[in-house]
């Protein structure tokens, strides 16, 4: 049998496919913080938070209003999404003009009211959420028996990367954004309503995690700590990304699920660092990040 | 009243006496309590990764087990404080340090990561106080770590792998994939595992230690299907278990002819993750609440405070808070010595502990069991989970006392 570095090849490949699913995770979550971060400047904290509000909002929508799964891959964004607008406009908003550190800490402060809450009414073990049905079961590739939801993740996480990646650079929406965002006064003297364009960008970016939370839920326990574990992880791939580069967020996030999926065959016990080592490295020769443009 | 209103008469001077008498016999009961009250700490994490075993659960079930008692013993009130220790062995030392200082505590009860416990023992060793260990796991904690301070009540690493390894052995799944959580805990539940299985004649054919606490297992199920084994063992807790047992239903590790051996699964965990993906898994526990009647009445009583099932954990923290305060009221004063000694010479027998002793070593010995986790179809409720297969004696299930390091034993 071929061997990789003493690994068969047969198990190298399943590594790899599996690196690419967390990767695709990573990059639909990094997206959204690159999204907000890019266009509006907020350190969004909530960010794991409101990943894991998507989860939960499909939990409590199947068991208490029958909402099924696909239903909720397109209700839970919206709901999640609109409460993040609240959050924009009752509270973000008032400290925009403060330096990221307040948007920084007053995220981090929304995220661990949410989280504790949550606790206080549903414990810490979480619960499970079944697969839907049309995803059940799996496929043999050969090399690896592939559950069929996860083919699905990778499949969907990636639609939507490519899909926010082409709304922002390359429609005129996207281009209002980036604009309103270059020169809010300028963009409002050509009549573009600017605080809704940026109310609605932090909406779709709390959206995105809220949809990465649904896809979520049937893989993981959908507990309330769900988000904070993944959140430092996912902020350390926008860090190497490039703070706010989104094509850098995607391409970032689906390298360091691949590094991270390697590492685990080769090196366990380093797997939940080996992409911090990788983040002091790029901060090291790049600061601003492997697809961050130079201050 | 004034002294005026008073009337004198030589029935009332009688009875004056009598219950002067009364008082001074009851305050000579009162001298032995320290503070006139019995204080009782509960240390645990109530916030965190292991609360649902024990936490806030863990704390109610201790003040029913006050509230059963009628809220003081000997005529003086039982006093509870709590706090949380993050799971933090620092947080869980300078609290107890200031329960100490501040506060005289009696006894502190709870306690859940092994870390945590373990510091604690040495300051009540110091302190000269007492401890009741409900939630940890290590069987160190009585072993190499043993004072003559603290007992370790529900169950330890040794039964853990006693039971579910032996069982899992002897039914056939000779060789082994370990999983292991990459912390003191894991480590010592592994080595315990490992001799249970090569003294019954399996193998471990491999093993990966995974860093603690790990989100994603799909990496680490994929090598221990590709190991080929019979048994992927899974010496980790909590959400660790949770998230490994829920990936490999995933990838169909039990369709493709591989079973999983959870060595430390709570009650909470199997309610979390649902029948369909834990169905058939062996598991040893101290406790089960639906495995008698005596169990099942507590339980009720339980549920309808907290609307949850109790862990095993749960229930022993009643069951050891009730036994110290017996103790106390038996032997009239809660001076940590005499206690200690006075709750060994007591059998340990409620609807928690069957057959139950305190070793010298501070190990509350009694049977424990062996469970297979029922099929949706067979459940008849929410938390109907566990079927008792059955029952290991106490002296068979924890480490013998010829094979102990503690200080306390005379080998």
């Amino acid at each position: 049998m071929t061997m990789i570095f003493g690994v068969p090849l047969m198990v190298f490949m399943g590594q790899l496919m599996l690196g690419l699913i967390n990767g695709a995770f990573y990059a639909l979550l990094s997206l959204g913080l690159a999204v907000i971060f890019g266009l509006l400047k907020i350190v969004n904290f909530a960010h794991g938070a409101q990943y894991m509000l998507g989860a939960f909002a499909a939990l409590l929508g199947l068991q208490y209003l029958g909402l099924n799964y696909w239903a909720a891959l397109l209700i839970v964004p919206l709901v999640v999404g609109g409460l993040g607008m609240v959050i924009e406009r009752l509270i973000l908003r008032r400290i925009a003009h403060l330096d990221h550190l307040y948007g920084l800490l007053l995220t981090f402060g929304l995220a661990l009211i949410f989280e504790g809450t949550l606790i206080n009414f549903f414990g810490v073990s979480g619960s499970s959420y079944p697969t839907p049905e049309a995803l059940e079961g799996g496929m043999n590739l050969g090399f690896m028996f592939l559950p069929t939801y996860r083919a699905w993740v990778l499949v969907a996480a990636l639609v939507v990367c490519l899909g926010t990646w082409f709304i922002i650079e390359r429609t005129r929406l996207g281009a209002y954004l980036r604009a309103g965002t270059e020169n809010p006064a300028l963009m409002q003297a050509f009549g573009v309503n600017v605080p809704l364009l940026i109310t609605l960008t932090y909406g779709f970016g709390v959206a995105l995690a809220a949809f990465a939370g649904v896809l979520a839920a049937p893989l993981y326990p959908v507990s309330p700590t769900m988000g904070s574990s993944l959140l430092i992880v996912v902020f350390a791939v926008v860090v190497i990304g490039g703070m706010g580069s989104i094509l850098g967020a995607v391409i970032t996030g689906l390298t360091m699920g691949l590094i991270e999926g390697l590492t685990k065959v080769y090196y366990p016990e380093a797997a939940n660092t080996v992409i911090f080592l990788v983040m002091i490295l790029v901060l090291l020769l790049r600061p601003a990040g492997l697809f961050g443009k130079e201050a | 009243m004034t002294f005026n209103s008073m009337t004198f008469n030589r029935k009332t001077l009688a009875s004056s006496i009598a219950l002067a008498a009364a008082a001074l016999m009851a305050s000579g009961a009162q001298a032995q309590m320290s503070n006139d009250e019995v204080r009782i700490g509960y240390l645990a994490d109530m916030s965190g990764t292991y609360r649902d075993l024990a936490g806030p659960g863990g704390l109610e079930a201790l003040m029913m087990a006050v509230e059963d008692i009628g809220g003081e013993v000997n005529g003086v009130p039982i006093d509870v404080f709590s706090a949380d220790d993050r799971n933090s062995a620092d947080v869980g030392a300078n609290t107890v340090r200031g329960w100490f200082d501040e506060q005289n505590v009696d006894l502190v009860a709870g306690m859940v990561a092994s870390s945590v416990s373990i510091a604690v023992t040495k300051l009540l060793e110091e302190n000269d106080g007492l401890g009741i260990i409900s939630g940890s796991a290590a069987s160190s904690i009585t072993n190499e770590h043993c004072t003559p301070n603290h007992i370790h009540w529900v169950y330890d690493t040794y039964p853990l792998a006693n039971g579910t390894a032996k069982a899992v052995v002897e039914q056939g799944g000779e060789t082994w994939f370990m999983l292991t959580a990459d912390y003191a805990f894991g480590h010592a539940l592994e080595g315990d595992v490992t001799k249970v299985v090569e003294d019954n004649g399996g193998e471990i054919v491999g093993s990966i230690r995974h860093p603690f606490p790990t989100n994603d297992f799909s990496s680490y199920i994929l090598q221990a299907q590709g190991s080929g084994a019979d048994i992927i063992g899974l010496a980790n807790a909590g959400s660790d278990t949770v998230n490994a047992i829920t990936t490999a239903s995933q990838f169909g590790v039990v369709q493709a002819g591989q079973q999983l051996a959870g060595l430390l699964i709570f009650l909470n965990d199997v309610h979390a993750m649902g029948l369909e993906d834990t169905q058939g898994l062996l598991l040893t526990t101290g406790w089960y609440w639906n495995m008698d009647d005596q169990a099942r009445e507590w339980a009720e009583r339980y549920y309808e405070r907290t609307e949850r099932m109790p862990t095993m954990v749960q229930a022993g923290i009643y069951s050891s808070t009730m036994h110290y305060l017996e103790t106390v009221a038996e032997v009239g004063t809660d001076d940590p010595e005499t206690v200690r000694a006075a709750m060994a010479e007591r059998p340990v027998e409620d609807f928690f502990s069957r057959n139950g002793y305190i070793r010298e070593d501070g190990r509350m010995v009694h049977d424990m069991y062996l469970a297979e986790v029922k099929s949706p179809e067979e459940s008849t409720g929410e938390w109907d989970v566990y079927e008792i297969l059955a029952t290991i004696p106490g002296e068979e299930a924890y480490r013998p006392l010829s094979e102990s390091q503690c200080d306390l034993v005379n080998n």
